[in-house]
Parts: structure tokens; C-alpha cells; sequence
């Protein structure tokens, strides 16, 4: 029924408008080549001013157009629609869990929150060489997998532990970051930033569903990350034990 | 967002205000948090979605780890020589000599740099690039994080941010710059772009850190961002913009898509075939192949496809080479190479070569400034400071490009000046410069472009005029110009300044407003397309990456100075380079081979 034509259900809210969200069908001829999910958004937004989305490098390292894609989460600059497009639909929503600005905006506030609370930072306050820290190739290849996160919001929003929590649990991209400092030999901070993630919330509300794993963009495993992080709390744990014990 | 008025809208005081929190941005606004002064960053993207994230292959500084006896000397020749010899001396022996201190800072910061054996960091060749003043063969010169030395350096300047609690104005739009009546610089008019909330953000000092506007062109390796918005506030301000004929296209853009890929290919060792398999670079550059200047390979390929060699159905593009490198190091040294080769050109390049183009990548123009980030307007042929206004990075020119930039110099610019710029701030501000207040009718002013688009009820539709105006410039404005057909662009951007002028935003609404947003950014790739389309007509030479049909050969009795252009009358002066560093001989011209 739908030989040239595609059809793409939208999300859509202006909260100057309109009292609830709701989905618009937007029918358009199908791309003669295969095109990105953002292309799509274009030419969407060329017929309609009014669509509102992010994006900025269009090409998967800035992170700004996280949404959900016929279901999952993705990045649309880098989606192809081949890889997505279902009986010709093609239904786009914003990344799901995070209050809505307009459209397939979203408020990335609790978001960003939780990456700051986990001091994104190297800290090492003894006094800076001349030149550089020296760091071996091997010390080096334990960051990758790690420091690449874009800050997409991909893994968090479709992880169900950050919906029910998102102000307590710190969500699989932030933890991936909280690694990416205990992970880096030149960090000194291992033991408070472990500290910090001991409560039962932080680091433990992670189930371990993957979902983080099954969407983000840059193929990272937080997962990974989290159980990294969750051993070496336990470590640290027991080591506390021994030491009171003396 | 009705008409908006002096009278009702918010006012915001800061000693600091940068605009724009990419690489230079957040360099400056480093500088300044962790020195107690009220400093912000105004940013219309969430920082790390600048298009310093994008870049790939490293940042350029003789840091001396790949070769122990590297020097700084040799990296100003090298980046005086890729400049076409009309960079400024005495801001190219600042960056080079700066570099390492700024280098060595970010890895301190945090910054993932990919590391030798020795522990030390990790340096590759790329073009350009030379021991000895030319005579000791190819230097591998640039630091890298794999192939994503942008991104690894744009957050870690973030999280130092986050860190120094900096203020920033996340997704706020800086729409024009407020002058008192003085000619000082008082701040900025910024939109929110959440809820459309109208602010005067007034500051002491207000520095440009916009980056590029590659946009002005159909085909470019920029993000949808580079506007070149603060270099059209300055331009709208009245203030004079530098060599802005001057546009670096990169080798390899991917054909079709745009998207980069890194010089830092050709210094692991790819290679440029056309049709026939032949790695043609050998005949225009036979000492360093593939490794000369951006300019030089840039019209290398175009000329191969001009002359039937291209590859592919359409024979219109070339192929880089990079299978022979094997999946070990392709997987090591540039795992993102691989990933957005499959994404956007839908090969694998450890088994295929990626069809490239040469693709508008670089402004090396921009608001004049001096090496403390202060620009300067032109008054009677003399330099003449503007109270208030700074600029680094990008939208600025320093000038350490000249009229072509070498791979890797990028970075290292936007963070040795973004850090000067800082530092000078912080030292004028501390001994009690700084700029008289504006009169109401000084902020109405600054917010008359708003409000006419605002009240625009018919008119012309942005997304149209856009098309248009890239499309001009990438067919007039290119890799090879020519007077006759500069002119045929320059008549059809008059054309296009009526429209521009006259653009209907047909959604008024606040909230996250995208399209006001796009309506305005358009205004300010013309402003700046515009500048880029009279300088390029009249320098009557070809230099760097200015390279003209009809005037084919350099000519230094005549051009070997900077262009101004003057915004109020579009006309281009010239201006005189700088020969007179402080610790070396200058390098005077000479002829530019590779």
C-alpha cells in the first residue's frame, strides 16, 4: 500500500500548544538512496518549520540526536533508515524517561547531573612534571571502551533502573565515566571515588539488563564498566574489613 | 517572543563572557574560572557537542617525544612555510613555542593521549611536516588520542570546567554584540533557546569563540553548527574581518557525505589513487608524496579528476588507500576511520579504499586579534584595539594560518590562544580595565534583527535561501577561482542580500525554537560568505589555498600582506604580515614546494 511512500510517525509536543503530546503521520516519497534517520528529519522539517530536534555534527561524535527509533534508542545521524524502517513506518519518539521540552527534545538536566556527581575529572594533586605524566601503552589501553562515551543519553534512557531512579542512580553513562577515572593510572582518588559510589543506590541499582549495551551508539559496554566498579568495591570492602580487624 | 523591549528584559553581569564552548571557549573560560573572576560561557550547544569533538588526527607541537631532538623552530618553519608565508611571525613563534607548555597541561588535565612504550605521548607524521628547516626529511610532529583527538580534548576541557565551576549558558543563543557609544564592547543580546527568554548578558570583557562557518559551502567536513556566528556579530558590529578568502579543503572529505577523514591516514602510511591505481602524488610532490600541504594535495586531486583520472561511475572523486596498513593498526591507531567509512561510504577500509573529495574543512580567517586574543579594528592604516571585544580559535585570526593551515595546527591554536587570551583577560581586568556601561538605545539596537524576524509575516523561507547561498559559493567560491565567474557569485549574492534581509519565520513559538535558530545562523553564514566572496575577488593572486585561474602564480611584490575587509563599505585594504619575531631570524618567502 505503501510502494513509494514512507510513512514516519512523530512525536510531537509544543508545550505552548498543545495540552498532551501526540503522534503525527507524516507521509513523504521514499528516498531514492538510502538516507540517515536525520536526513529524514530534514527533509520532515523543511515542509514543517515547526519540528524540533538537536543535532550538530552529523556524524555519531557529538551526541546530540539520541531518540528512539521504531522503539530503541539510537543516534539518527548515524541510522540508516534501511536498518530501521518496518512495512514502510518509521516511528520516532524522544529518548524515553526524561521530561520533554518539545518534540524529540528532551531535558537532559537529571542527565547531566549525574555525570557531574561523579567527578568527571582526573584528580591527582601531586605536583605536575615538566612534561607530560609518563603512562604505558598497556596502563593507556585499559581507557579504551571507556573515555569515547559521547554523552548521548542513548544507555541511560533505556535503562529501566535510571527511569525508576534517575536522581539516585547515576546510570550507566556516568558510571562508565566514574571507571574511566578509577580505571586511569595517573587518577589518585581510587578510594573516595569509591566512597562515593558505596551506597545502595549509586553503582547497585544496576540489574544488569544490558540494555545500556544493546543501544549505544559508539558499540561501549557500561555493563562491563558497572561490574568492574562493583568488584572493586567489594575489594575495597573487604580490605576495610582486614584493616578494622587489626 | 513578541517585540521585545530595553525596558523588559533580564540583565546579566559578568567580568568574563565567552562565547561559543568549543575547544578555544573552554580553554579561555578555564583560564579564567580558576582565577576567582565572574566568567560564563554562552553556548548554543551542550559543550561537548562543539565541533572541536570532531576533530580526529591530533594536535601539532614539538613536544619532543616521537624524536628527542625535536624543536619548536622547525615547526614555525614548517607552519610559516604551510601558511604560504603571509602568517604572522611573531603569533606563529608564540604558538609553536607555547605549545608544549599548553600541551603538557591538558595531559595533566586528564587528556587520554595514545602513549609510545616509553610512556611518553604519542606523536604520528602528517603534512607539512619537517626536521631541520626543511632539510632533515619528514617529522612526526603531532599528538594523538587514536583518531579522536578532538573529542578526547574537548571533554577533558569540559570536565576541567565542571571542575573550576564554570558558569555556562547551555543551549543560549548569542544573537548580536551590544556596543556603548564609545565603540566598546558591552556584552551580547542571547536568546534562550529552552523558553525564549530575552537576556542582556553584559560583561568587561566579551571574547568570540565561535569557530568556523564552514556551512557557507554546499559540501563541508563542518558541523550543522559552524555558522560563524561570532565572527557575523563582529562583522554586523562594524568591525573588520582578516583573509577571509582564505578556506582550507581538506584531501578527504568522504565523497558524497562530507564527513572527515584524518590526515592522519596519509601519516600512517595511506595513500591517494585515481582510476588507474596510481598513487598520483608522486608527480605534484615528489619528495613527500602524499604528506604536502592540504592545498597542494587538495588541487592535486581536483586536477586529476578535471583531467578524467577520477574514480567511480562519474569519475569524480579519488580513492585513499589503506588496506595495505592491515586490521591491526587501521583497528589501533583509527578505529573511528573505520567506523565512519562503513557508516558513510559503505566500505571497509581494511579491505577497500574510502572514495574521498576534497571538501571545505577550515576558515583561516576571521576577526583580527593580537596574540593576547584582543581584536582590532582598522583605523588610517593602523592596528586600533576594541575595548571589550576578544576572539580565538577559528573565528579568529591571529594570524598563525595564513592561507593554509597545516593538519594538526588547529588544535594546538585554539588551545595556546584561547589560553592567552584568558590569561590577558585576567591580568587587564585585575589592574581595572574594562568598558563603560550602554545606554538603553545602545541595547535596542542590538535587538532589532530579533525583533524583525519576530515580526516577520511573509517573506522568504530560510531552508530555500540557505540552498542557495551554499550552492553560489561552492560553485564560484570553490578549490580553483576565477574572476568572471567570482563576479557571477558576487552578483548573485547581492541578490541574496535582499532575501536574507527578508526571511519569514513562520514559527513564532518559544520553546525550543529550532527554527529561529536556523533563521538567524543564515544571516550570519551570509555575513560572512559575503566577506569571503570580495576578499576572494580581490586578491588578484593565487597563495595558499587561494588558488586562481586567471592569476595562477604568487605575487609577493603585491600580496604578500592580509586582506581586511570593511563590513560598512565592503571594500578590501590591506594589511602588512609580521616578520619580526622575538627569538629567531624571520623566515623570509621563498618559493613553496614539497
Amino acid at each position: 500500500m505503501f510502494g513509494n511512500k514512507l510513512q514516519v510517525n512523530l512525536y510531537r509536543y509544543n508545550p505552548e500548544e498543545d495540552k498532551f503530546p501526540y503522534m503525527k503521520k507524516y507521509v513523504i516519497e521514499k528516498p531514492k538512496r538510502d538516507i540517515m534517520i536525520l536526513d529524514l528529519l530534514h527533509l520532515l522539517k523543511e515542509e514543517d518549520q515547526s519540528i524540533s530536534y538537536r543535532r550538530s555534527c552529523r556524524e555519531g561524535v557529538c551526541g546530540s540526536d539520541g531518540m528512539n527509533i521504531n522503539g530503541k534508542n539510537g543516534l539518527a545521524c548515524i541510522t540508516p533508515i534501511s536498518s530501521v524502517v518496518k512495512r514502510n513506518k518509521i516511528e520516532l519518539r524522544p529518548l524515553p524517561g526524561l521530561p520533554v521540552i518539545r518534540d524529540l527534545v528532551v531535558d537532559m538536566t537529571e542527565f547531566y547531573a549525574q555525570y557531574e556527581k561523579i567527578k568527571p575529572f582526573l584528580q591527582n594533586e601531586t605536583t605536575a612534571p615538566e612534561q607530560e605524566r609518563l603512562q604505558s601503552p598497556e596502563e593507556r589501553d585499559k581507557l579504551d571502551g571507556l573515555y569515547e562515551c559521547i554523552l548521548c543519553a542513548c544507555c541511560s534512557t533505556s535503562c529501566p533502573s535510571f527511569w525508576w531512579n534517575p536522581d539516585k542512580f547515576v546510570g550507566p553513562a556516568a558510571l562508565l565515566q566514574a571507571y574511566r577515572f578509577l580505571a586511569d593510572s595517573r587518577d589518585l582518588k581510587t578510594e573516595e571515588r569509591l566512597e562515593a559510589l558505596s551506597d545502595p543506590f549509586s553503582v547497585y541499582r544496576c540489574h544488569g539488563i544490558m540494555n545500556c549495551v544493546n543501544v549505544c551508539p559508539k558499540g561501549l559496554n557500561p555493563n562491563k564498566a558497572i561490574g568492574e566498579i562493583k568488584s572493586m568495591l567489594h575489594k575495597n570492602k573487604k580490605d576495610i574489613i582486614v584493616t578494622d580487624g587489626v | 517572543m513578541n517585540n521585545i523591549f530595553t525596558n523588559n528584559i533580564k540583565k546579566i553581569e559578568f567580568d568574563a563572557l565567552i562565547v561559543g564552548g568549543g575547544g578555544s571557549g573552554m580553554r579561555a573560560s578555564l583560564e579564567l574560572a580558576k582565577s576567582g573572576l565572574k566568567t560564563a560561557v554562552v553556548s548554543k550547544v551542550f559543550p561537548t557537542r562543539s565541533h572541536t569533538v570532531s576533530a580526529q588526527g591530533g594536535i601539532t607541537c614539538a613536544i619532543a617525544s616521537a624524536d628527542p631532538n625535536d624543536d619548536w623552530r622547525w615547526h614555525m618553519y614548517d607552519t610559516v612555510k604551510g601558511a604560504d608565508f603571509i602568517g604572522d611571525q611573531d603569533a606563529i613563534e608564540y604558538l609553536c613555542s607555547e605549545g608544549p607548555k599548553a600541551v603538557f597541561e591538558l595531559e595533566h588535565m586528564g587528556l587520554p593521549f595514545s602513549r609510545f612504550e616509553n610512556g611518553r605521548i604519542y606523536q604520528r607524521p602528517f603534512g607539512g611536516q619537517s626536521k631541520d628547516f626543511g632539510k632533515g626529511g619528514q617529522a612526526a610532529r603531532t599528538c594523538a588520542a587514536a583518531d579522536r583527538t578532538g573529542h578526547a580534548l574537548l571533554h577533558t576541557l569540559y570536565q576541567n570546567n565542571v571542575k573550576e565551576g564554570t558558569n555556562f549558558l547551555n543551549e543560549w543563543f548569542a544573537v548580536d554584540l551590544v556596543k556603548n557609544s564609545k565603540d566598546e564592547v558591552t556584552g551580547v543580546i542571547a536568546f534562550s533557546i529552552e523558553n525564549g527568554e530575552v537576556a542582556y548578558l553584559k560583561a568587561q570583557a566579551t571574547v568570540l569563540a565561535t569557530g568556523g562557518a564552514g556551512r557557507i559551502y554546499a559540501s563541508t567536513t563542518n558541523a550543522l553548527i559552524n555558522t560563524g556566528d561570532g565572527l557575523a556579530m563582529a562583522l554586523r558590529a562594524g568591525f573588520p574581518a582578516q583573509d577571509m578568502e582564505m578556506w582550507q579543503f581538506h584531501p578527504t572529505g568522504i565523497y558524497g557525505a562530507g564527513s572527515l577523514v584524518t590526515e592522519g591516514c596519509r601519516g600512517e602510511g595511506g595513500f591517494l589513487i585515481n582510476k588507474d591505481g596510481e598513487r598520483f602524488m608522486e608527480r605534484y610532490a615528489p619528495n613527500v608524496k602524499d604528506l604536502a600541504g592540504r592545498d597542494v594535495v587538495a588541487r592535486s586531486m581536483v586536477l586529476e579528476i578535471l583531467e578524467g583520472r577520477g574514480c567511480g561511475e562519474n569519475n569524480d572523486h579519488i580513492y585513499l588507500k589503506l588496506d595495505h596498513l592491515g586490521a591491526e593498526v587501521l583497528n589501533s591507531k583509527l578505529p573511528g576511520i573505520c567506523e565512519l567509512s562503513r557508516t558513510f561510504a559503505h566500505v571497509d577500509p581494511v579491505y577497500e579504499p574510502i572514495p574521498v573529495v576534497p571538501t571545505c574543512h577550515y576558515m583561516m580567517g576571521g576577526t583580527p586579534t593580537n596574540i593576547s586574543g584582543q581584536a582590532f579594528s582598522r583605523i588610517n592604516d593602523q592596528d586600533y584595539l576594541i575595548p571589550g571585544l576578544f576572539s580565538a580559535g577559528e573565528a579568529a585570526c591571529v594570524s598563525v594560518h595564513g592561507a593554509n593551515r597545516l593538519g594538526g595546527n588547529s588544535l594546538l591554536d585554539l588551545v595556546v590562544f584561547g589560553r592567552a587570551t584568558g590569561k590577558h583577560i585576567q591580568s587587564e581586568l585585575k589592574s581595572g580595565g574594562g568598558v563603560e556601561s550602554a545606554t538603553k538605545s545602545d541595547i535596542d539596537n542590538s535587538l532589532e534583527r530579533l525583533n524583525k524576524l519576530n515580526e516577520s509575516s511573509n517573506g522568504f523561507d530560510p531552508a530555500d535561501v540557505k540552498k542557495e547561498l551554499q550552492e553560489c559559493m561552492q560553485n564560484y567560491f570553490g578549490v580553483f577561482r576565477r574572476g568572471e565567474f567570482m563576479q557571477k557569485g558576487l552578483d548573485q549574492l547581492n541578490e541574496l542580500k535582499e532575501k536574507v534581509d527578508n526571511l519569514h519565520l513562520k514559527d513564532k513559538s518559544d520553546a525550543f525554537n529550532t527554527s529561529r535558530v536556523e533563521a538567524i545562523e543564515l544571516q550570519n553564514l551570509f555575513e560572512v560568505a559575503e566577506s569571503t566572496a570580495v576578499s576572494a575577488f580581490k586578491r588578484t593572486e593565487s597563495r595558499g589555498a587561494h588558488a586562481r585561474d586567471d592569476y595562477p602564480d604568487r605575487d609577493d611584490e603585491n600580496w604578500l600582506c592580509h586582506t581586511i575587509y570593511d563590513p560598512i563599505t565592503k571594500e578590501v585594504s590591506k594589511r602588512g604580515v609580521n616578520f619580526e619575531p622575538n627569538k629567531v631570524e624571520a623566515f623570509p618567502p621563498k618559493v613553496r614546494t614539497y
